[in-house]
């Protein structure tokens, strides 16, 4: 199954078991079905539950906390996640701050945002904002993978939340098979803390070895983060466990905090722009706690510091590449 | 129908409150801002006086007069303003973020009109006969996201009412230098139905929400009602750079006094007397309470 398949599957299967939800989105009719089809089907399915909208990111986010603050469970489709900064007044300034400035029981709101680059669609439409949102208290960042059960993500951030919360979907991932089985591209698979709504995973070709370096990456990086893994570990023999966050915000640093101090060297790498990014929040994290057992700096990968591109070559010369990453793990193994 | 008695003691509780809580920042009782709603009373007093409990109100940064209209509650007001742990938001909120019951108010102009365009639109799905009505001035039309929300509202046909307070005045700024043209053509252009009224006509205030709620209720479409008034107060607390002569004209007209002076003179005597004890025992109450903190609050 791929990874639109999940989340249009889990649309379907919240809608027909709870007429509460509803989506919210710009061209999510059939049979269009929203710009990248995750909304296919929803609206012949269930026409009462999804409601098409002019263009209007403030407005459509709006309109979603209003009907979460009268009992609904809206998802809100913001069709790429650039679009998002139109609907940043309703986010930060409504939607985080109403749980706790009202003392509100619940408000269920899931704004989903396409993010990331790497297809050539330009400054404008291919942006990883997630960063903006680290600042933010009352809000809550889950980004999937295909490592994790997308659809499960996405059902648990709609029914059993109850806060808003921004769902990142990295658009690179929309046609990736997910990774079912306890292999992923020949490392092992465990998932960190189960209990937790939106649990983080490693990967790992020995797990029951020390790792000599912490890979952190989350999104749209995680596949070329599994593939270099496994090319550090065939051409370097340097052990890498790669760990990987569904939960931006609040960070999970504990997950990476294990791996981190067994390691002792941590690369971070992003999609966002390495300035003032997700990525230096993990790395001043980790070296706050475990500073006195890390045999060197954080390093950190994200883009570069310009808006990203159209043309092909240039946007793969501003973000990262496989080439980075390993040249990464080289580096704090000393073996560049 | 609302008595003229009960409608002054309305008035003049907020009015009074008003006061108290400009006397308690010159005393230096009070940190942050207010914004008060002196001269606004009778379109508060007017649309609560038509609104049940399962209808919802949204209001602004000056949400005073729109919250005691509504709840009556002076004391979880007070306490919230004053930080104390009675606060209706345990100190959260303050003076312009409020939430009780299916009253909210939030400090960001214009930022809530898609959202009570969804609460409505909730409304209309759930069809249980509710309405939603959002406060907004004459400054918050300068906003794109009241546009945003009166396209979808009229699209959508959803059960709002959209009360414009025209106070003139977007903190300094005069509408002569805020609004381009028409303030109730901004509702007509999207296709709803807009209606204006006079701030200081206190019973046709009344009669024309009774008539406005009902239709919004039955018919379930939205409505605008452009309402001119004048707030005889400075913005917040010190901040008025109007001319003294135009602010004298208006509180010459002050609909509060105006409605006053219509009440047998011993009746209006005690109601005054009513509200200045009621506002000096809650000040007590609220003084003694302890102060919110943090850690009990989340």
């Amino acid at each position: 199954m791929r990874v639109v398949e999940s989340l249009n599957g889990a649309l379907h299967r919240m809608m027909a078991a709870d007429p509460e939800v509803v989506l919210i989105g710009e061209d999510v009719l059939d049979p269009y079905g929203g710009a990248f089809k995750v909304s296919k089907g929803l609206s012949t399915a269930f026409p009462g539950q999804v409601i098409t909208t002019p263009i209007s990111e403030a407005g459509l986010v709006g309109v979603a906390v209003g009907m979460s603050l009268q009992g609904f469970k809206p998802v809100a489709e913001i069709m790429f996640g650039d679009f998002v900064t139109l609907a940043m007044d309703q986010i930060i300034n409504h939607a985080a701050k109403f749980p706790w400035m009202f003392g509100l029981a619940a408000l269920p709101l899931v704004v989903r945002v396409p993010m990331g680059g790497y297809r050539g669609y330009g400054p404008t439409h291919s942006q990883s904002l997630e960063a903006l949102f680290m600042a933010v208290p009352g809000l809550t960042m889950v980004a999937l993978s295909h490592l994790h059960d997308p659809g499960a993500l996405l059902e648990r951030a709609t029914l059993d939340a109850g806060v808003p919360i921004l769902f990142v979907e990295n658009k690179s991932l929309y046609p990736v098979e997910l990774e079912e089985g306890d292999m992923v591209g020949g490392l092992h698979r465990r998932v960190l803390d189960p209990r937790r709504p939106y649990p983080s995973v490693a990967l790992s070709a020995a797990p029951d070895e020390r790792p000599d370096v912490t890979l952190v990456a989350y999104g749209g990086l995680v596949p070329m983060a599994v593939r270099v893994a496994a090319e550090a570990m065939i051409e370097d023999e340097i052990l890498v466990e790669v760990v990987v966050p569904a939960q931006l915000r609040p960070l999970p640093i504990e997950d990476i905090l294990v791996s981190a101090e067994a390691s002792g060297r941590v690369l971070v790498i992003e999609e966002g722009p390495r300035v003032g990014g997700w990525g230096a929040h993990v790395a001043a994290d980790l070296t706050e706690r475990a500073f006195g057992r890390l045999k060197a700096p954080v390093a950190r990968i994200g883009a570069r510091d310009v808006p990203i591109p159209s043309a092909r070559q240039m946007e793969a010369q501003m973000l990262p590449a496989a080439g980075d990453v390993l040249a990464g793990i080289r580096d704090l193994m000393g073996k560049s | 129908m609302i008595e003229a008695v009960d409608i002054y003691r309305k008035m003049i509780l907020i009015r009074r409150f008003e006061e108290l809580l400009l006397e308690l920042f010159s005393a230096g009782k009070l940190s942050g801002t207010t914004h008060t709603y002196v001269g606004q009373e009778p379109v508060a007093i007017a649309v609560a006086s038509h609104l049940g409990p399962g209808d919802c109100v949204f209001s602004n940064h000056r949400c005073h007069g729109h919250y005691i209209a509504h709840t009556g509650d002076i004391e979880g007001l007070l306490a919230e303003i004053m930080g104390r742990t009675g606060g209706v938001c345990g100190g959260r909120g303050g003076s312009q973020h409020l939430h009780r019951g299916n009253f909210y108010s939030n400090g960001i102009q214009g930022g809530f009109m898609p959202i009570v365009v969804g609460m409505a639109l909730a409304e209309k799905k759930r069809a249980r006969g509710n309405v939603v009505v959002a406060f907004i001035g004459d400054g918050t039309l300068g906003e794109g996201a009241v546009y945003e929300a009166l396209n979808m509202a009229a699209l959508w046909s959803v059960p709002l009412l959209v009360v414009v307070e025209n106070n003139r005045y977007a903190q300094s700024t005069p509408i002569t230098l805020g609004v381009a043209g028409s303030i109730p053509d901004r509702g007509r252009c999207f296709g709803l139905s807009v209606g204006e009224s006079d701030g200081w006509d206190v019973t046709g205030l009344t009669a024309r929400f009774g008539t406005l709620v009902a239709q919004v209720r039955n018919e379930g479409r939205p409505h605008m009602e452009v309402v001119e008034t004048y707030r005889l107060n400075a913005h917040s607390k010190g901040d008025d750079t109007r001319a003294t002569m135009e602010v004298a004209a208006f509180r010459a007209r002050d609909p509060v006094e105006h409605w006053g002076r219509g009440l047998p003179p011993g009746l209006r005597a005690a109601v005054d007397a009513e509200v200045a004890g009621r506002l000096a025992e809650t000040l007590a109450a609220v003084e003694a309470m302890p102060l919110a903190q943090l850690a009990e609050v989340g």
